[in-house]
């Protein structure tokens, strides 16, 4: 029973399969990663959420062992990348944030030329890429150009991609950005099935949803260094309130109103277009607001999500 | 370090000693990946390669073959033997330039495509596959084309018996060859190192490869040209890939310049570009 996550986030029962410390990554004065802790357990499925320009690439980059740290340590599969990184590369599955498919080839041959840069022979490659084409769902697919794929078709092709070296962990780089709800359901699904598998998943995002359905564990990450870490459900618990109740009253009447209930919450946030009420029972809370005589245009009671978290740490939203 | 003497049986030693035999084939032999890859992606245009390869060859030798060397009256060149046949002169210098024609297709948009428009390197980047390595294999891939190019001019300058020698007709495509990466490995540094294309390939065509095979002693001898014109020659691979040709073909040593001069002007300028070139792509994927 070794091979089990336990408890506390900075405790783990084995060697992790990534581990970083005080890892640093500058351009020139520009700190794109100022000095971060993370370990990730074989198994695990990790996020690091985030908003655009937090850092999250840059670390996958240096993870990934196409871009060297400035300082810190970092070890992945029990390797440096400084000096093992074709060794930790070819243990890997990498999916960038944008595509990069060979447009020119058919759908198959895209994976089969990929599994030939890991050095597998020619028919173990087609073989695992037919494989990988009915787990894609993209059998039918096959001959196709890339070109001719939908959005979701081209990433869930990138992921059968980055699988055909059977990796020992999967790193997915935004993985649903730009696709439509449909398309990343979809996606979710396929991963979750990997994860199912006992697939190592690190994930960045800067949805929460996604954070919220794919992560066992994450860490907020802005201005490249970590503000938190935890479950999805710990970091609610530690940094929000169980539910939420939001209101509009106009955006000019928002920030006056959110003065007249300042003692009505736990916490208040004030947006542009609402003011959000932070407190164990939302309903309650309204009430209290209905009866001080103020009548809100609109009114939602709702369970504390990430976005919620991320407010709270940095202030700001996570899409802007 | 601890993990050295860590039980092959845990779980990091297990991933790790997986990784590091995983990687063994791909350090050696990635470049080659990287080259199959490419020639792969070539037979999208296979019909171009074959028709222009096959066609241009055609067309020019019997231009210029039945056409304009009709027209001559005084002889263009002397070899071991005599005066040679206009279509001997021509012969090595075309030759050569198709060889530039291919670095010039595959060394400029291609290599953009790699890198910004479909990011083709950036995927092999994130293989074992390193950059030098995409670099080398981009290379290779060229040379096979570039061999395929040659090697049909080759059989038809023979039919067309425009080439005074065995040794002639074996080795100028190799020169040939030579010429190409002169030419190209220099310009697979430049592209290589372009953030926007904003037509800077269609002046390296226009006011760059144009000159060159027009001042570069291709129809007739350099010398024939005023001295100030003359050192566009002396800069051009194709007028040494030409007189390496030319001297193998005619069994004589070369006009102005020793062989040896021109062969090392050629590996100067390919390993140079080559030197370069590797360093943009490291610099650029890492």
């Amino acid at each position: 029973m070794a091979d089990v996550w336990v408890g506390s986030p900075r405790v783990l029962a084995v060697n992790p399969v990534i581990e970083a410390r005080a890892l640093t990554k500058t351009y020139g004065e520009l700190v794109a990663v100022g000095g971060i802790d993370l370990q990730v357990a074989p198994g695990e499925s990790f996020g690091l959420l985030g908003p655009n320009g937090a850092g999250k690439s840059t670390t996958m980059r240096m993870i990934g062992a196409v871009s060297q740290r400035t300082s810190g340590t970092l070890s992945v599969l029990g390797l440096d990348p400084d000096t093992h990184g074709p060794e930790i590369r070819s243990r890997l599955g990498v999916v960038p944030q944008e595509d990069n498919l060979d447009t020119e080839l058919t759908v198959r041959d895209n994976l089969i030329v990929y599994g030939r840069y890991f050095g597998i022979p020619r028919a173990a490659c087609a073989r695992r890429a037919d494989e990988l084409l009915d787990f894609a769902e993209l059998a039918d697919k096959a001959k196709v150009k890339v070109d001719a794929l939908s959005g979701g078709m081209k990433r869930r092709l990138t992921i059968a991609r980055a699988l055909i070296n059977e990796p020992a962990v999967l790193m997915l780089d935004e993985p649903t950005t730009g696709l439509d709800p449909q398309a990343r359901h979809v996606l979710w699904d396929r991963l979750f099935r990997l994860k199912e598998r006992g697939t190592t998943l690190v994930v960045t995002t800067h949805y929460m949803d996604e954070a919220e359905q794919l992560c066992d564990r994450l860490v907020v990450v802005d201005h490249g260094r970590i503000m938190a870490e935890g479950s999805p459900a710990e970091l609610i618990r530690t940094y929000s309130t169980r539910e939420v109740l939001e209101l509009r009253f106009g955006s000019s009447r928002n920030a006056q109103a959110a003065v007249d209930l300042a003692d009505l919450a736990e916490r208040i946030e004030v947006l542009p277009d609402r003011v959000l009420l932070y407190a164990e029972d939302g309903e309650a809370v309204l009430a209290q607001v209905r009866s001080r005589g103020l009548d809100p245009t609109t009114s939602l009671v709702r369970r504390s999500s990430l976005e919620d978290v991320f407010l709270r740490l940095t202030g700001r939203s996570l899409i802007e | 370090m601890s993990t050295e003497q860590a039980p092959a049986t845990t779980g990091e030693g297990s991933v790790r000693d997986e990784a590091l035999a995983a990687a063994v084939r791909p350090r050696r032999f990635g470049a080659w990946y990287v080259a199959e890859h490419r020639l792969r992606s070539m037979r999208a245009y296979g019909g171009t390669i074959v028709i222009g390869g096959i066609g241009q060859p055609l067309l020019y030798l019997l231009g210029i073959g039945l056409g304009l060397a009709a027209f001559l009256d005084q002889p263009v060149a002397s070899g071991a033997h005599g005066p040679v046949s206009y279509l001997w002169f021509v012969a090595p210098a075309l030759m050569a330039s198709a060889a530039i024609g291919v670095a010039l297709d595959e060394f400029t948009y291609a290599v953009l495509e790699g890198f910004k428009w479909r990011r083709l390197f950036w995927a092999m980047n994130a293989s074992p596959v390193s950059p030098d390595q995409i670099a080398t294999g981009l290379v290779i891939a060229v040379v096979g084309r570039m061999g395929f190019v040659v090697v049909a001019y080759g059989v038809l300058v023979v039919l067309f018996g425009a080439t005074g020698s065995v040794l002639g007709a074996l080795l100028t495509p190799v020169v040939a060859v030579l010429g190409g990466l002169a030419f190209g490995l220099p310009l697979l540094a430049y592209s290589a190192s372009i953030k926007e294309e904003t037509g800077q390939f269609a002046v390296v065509q226009r006011f760059i490869f144009t000159p060159l095979f027009l001042f570069s002693g291709t129809f007739y001898p350099l010398a024939t040209l005023p001295i100030w014109l003359q050192p566009i020659g002396w800069v051009s691979p194709v007028w040494h890939a030409a007189e390496v040709g030319r001297a193998l073909s005619y069994g004589s040593p070369p006009g102005a310049w020793p062989m040896w001069a021109h062969l090392l002007v050629l590996v100067a300028m390919a390993a140079g570009g080559w030197v370069v070139g590797r360093r943009v792509f490291v610099r650029r994927l890492r």
